[in-house]
């Protein structure tokens, strides 16, 4: 039973030292460290997926595309933490209030069945919350949410489920993921 | 209405999963960064001393443990209250030796190599060595002479 604080550090760490290879190589080799991040959080998400996928089935599967991305940060152990908020999911579908703590009621709905889009939005994101608040490092925000982008995209694809997941932040340690179920 | 009372435990064996798998994505990718298995052993301990060096705080904080006066008494925190709090093993101690600096943990089920398969191909690399840079680093942080190995 491994503490949730153990994985926040090994995030860090992991970050860390994907970027001390090539401190500052342009916009190419950020990219690269990003997408090798994002891609190591995809083999974890696959392998969580599999054990989500065991258990008992509390929705229907004609709903699991809309599910999957609730059950995901917080199940997945992200929320693990106690004193997390759990995660505001903005989703106003099939009259289901939405799931928000402390989420702002003027934020614009996130989901838009034609299109299969959801935003999930934490307000106080665990990797985020270590790092800082306010607007200062915002520009370092991305590296540290792409390794969650693949772990909601790897979990999705164990359920079956195509995926694009990009990560934005607006003011730390605030951020939305928004998860675009492609259409195969 | 079992599900959510299940909530609890089961998203901390999700939060345990989690850092398992992770961990295991982390050393896959060092072995694909690094040539031989020296680097990625170095790599995992500088790494472990990183966190070790952040997680004396935190364990500090949440255990309430005072200043050990021996170094019996600093094994007996970090084998039943450190590992029991971080990765809800306890390992036993043994292997003192005569002049009581030295001393071994044997851990009897490691969580970092749960679905783990090491190839033949890194017969010298220490899976765990990430957790030899910890120790090493919050030892570090409240004294500063001590070194342990795997």
């Amino acid at each position: 039973m491994a503490d949730a604080v153990l994985f926040e550090f090994l995030h860090t760490e992991m970050v860390a030292e994907l970027w001390a290879h090539d401190p500052d190589s342009g916009p190419g080799g950020q990219n690269m460290s990003l997408s090798v991040l994002e891609g190591m959080g995809f083999r974890v998400g696959q392998a969580l997926g599999e054990s989500l996928a065991r258990r008992p089935p509390s929705i229907g599967l004609a709903q699991v595309s809309a599910a999957a991305p609730q059950a995901v940060p917080g199940d997945a152990g992200l929320q693990g933490g106690a004193g997390h908020p759990q995660v505001p999911v903005q989703r106003p579908v099939d009259g289901r209030v939405p799931e928000a703590d402390g989420q702002p009621p003027h934020q614009p709905p996130g989901f838009s069945s034609a299109q299969g889009t959801y935003v999930l939005q934490d307000n106080s994101f665990p990797l985020l919350i270590r790092m800082a608040s306010g607007l200062q490092y915002l520009e370092e925000a991305p590296k540290f949410l792409a390794f969650t982008c693949g772990l909601l995209r790897g979990t999705l694809c164990t359920l079956g489920v195509k995926s694009l997941v990009t990560a934005s932040v607006a003011a730390l340690p605030a951020c939305k993921f928004q998860v675009v179920i492609q259409k195969s | 209405m079992s599900r959510q009372a299940n909530r609890g435990t089961e998203s901390k064996k999700m939060s345990s999963e989690l850092f398992t798998l992770t961990y295991g994505a982390l050393v896959t990718q060092l072995c694909k960064d690094y040539e031989n298995d020296e680097d990625v052993n170095k790599q995992l301990d500088k790494m472990g001393y990183n966190i070790g060096v952040r997680l004396i705080e935190d364990f500090l904080a949440r255990s309430n443990v005072g200043r050990c006066h021996d170094f019996r008494e600093t094994a007996d925190v970090i084998a039943k209250v450190a590992f029991k709090m971080y990765l809800g093993i306890t390992p036993s101690i043994t292997n003192w030796s005569p002049a009581g600096d030295e001393f071994s943990l044997i851990l009897e089920n490691n969580p970092l190599v749960d679905f783990v398969e090491l190839p033949d191909n890194h017969s010298s690399l220490i899976y765990s060595n990430l957790l030899c840079g910890v120790l090493r680093g919050a030892l570090e942080m409240v004294s500063p002479s001590r070194t342990p190995e795997m």
